[in-house]
């Protein structure tokens, strides 16, 4: 049986991933797995976008593009976002 | 608003008649970069086309200093909005480069050093409209704005003119490059204000 729901069902999960400050998060490196918290990261802003770079090796984690009409947010140097517990 | 432009023979065309639409003029040379400057000395650097089924041609920095060289005067446009025109430059024609590989490609990516990359159909880098640049305004490429060695691609927004350039891969497919795969134009014609994805 191939049961499945829309995206939708993800909306209670992924409000306590995309809250206001992720900066606590910590993330994992796709270029040489340090894990870090986001305020770590290198933000090099005199770019048409941003470019975050793991502290460790200079791999970019994220690119931030805000256009007029949308706000990209690339995530390709990074393996995972781990977020402590609400409330900590 | 409408002085006519030095050196610009037989024509109309103004100051303003020169700057794309949302664009200002600067006479400053703004550095953008997504990252640390890298280090790279010229007896290290080498420059690699590789077509489209990986045959390779390369080049040392002596061996790409005794090709042809031209010094075109563009006018450079980046997608932060500013413009800089009268631009002169001194590198070789990536005609020069590309008369060495065989390749039927419809598309290439150019590559730096430091991983950055961007894509341009390959029909936009012959006929004389792209260099490999290692001067600028008669001295040597500084660092800052992508030294020893530069793309220069002016007909297109100027994230297209790679710095720190290291080589250029041919392909049958199109492969979006660094900004190209974060929201930024495909293409980036600035007479046409191609900043975003389109309708973004
Ligand atoms: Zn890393």
């Amino acid at each position: 049986m191939d049961h499945f729901v829309d995206g939708n069902a993800l909306a209670g999960s992924l409000r306590q991933v995309f809250r206001p400050d992720i900066t606590t998060a910590e993330a994992r490196c796709a270029g040489c797995g340090a894990v870090r918290p986001v305020a770590d990261f290198r933000v090099y802003t005199a770019a048409p976008g941003a470019v975050a770079r793991c502290a460790a090796c200079g791999q970019v984690t994220l690119q931030l593009v805000q256009s007029p009409g949308a706000l990209w947010l690339g995530m390709s140097g990074l393996s995972y976002l781990r977020f402590p517990p609400p409330g900590r | 608003m409408s002085a006519l432009t030095p050196g610009f023979r037989g024509g109309r065309r103004t100051v303003s008649d020169r700057v794309p639409p949302g664009q200002y003029l600067t006479e400053g040379f703004p550095v953008l970069s997504a990252g640390p400057t890298p280090v790279v000395d010229t007896g290290e650097w080498s420059f690699t086309v590789v077509n489209e089924v990986g045959e390779r041609v390369s080049w040392d920095w002596a061996a790409f200093s005794r090709l042809p060289h031209e010094s075109p005067t563009v006018d450079i446009h980046c997608v932060t909005r500013w413009s800089k025109l009268d631009t002169t430059w001194r590198g070789v024609s990536v005609d020069t480069l590309l008369a060495e590989v065989a390749t039927a490609a419809d598309f290439a990516v150019v590559h730096s050093v430091d991983g950055y990359t961007a894509n341009v159909p390959l029909q936009d880098l012959t006929d004389g409209q792209a260099w490999v640049v290692t001067g600028y305004e008669g001295a040597p490429l500084a660092a800052e704005h992508g030294g020893p060695a530069r793309f220069l691609v002016p007909h297109l927004y100027f994230w297209k003119s790679a710095k720190w350039v290291s080589g250029i891969t041919l392909h049958d497919e199109d492969q979006p490059g660094f900004w190209e795969r974060a929201g930024y134009h495909d293409y980036g014609d600035p007479w046409l204000e191609q900043r975003y994805q389109s309708g973004w």
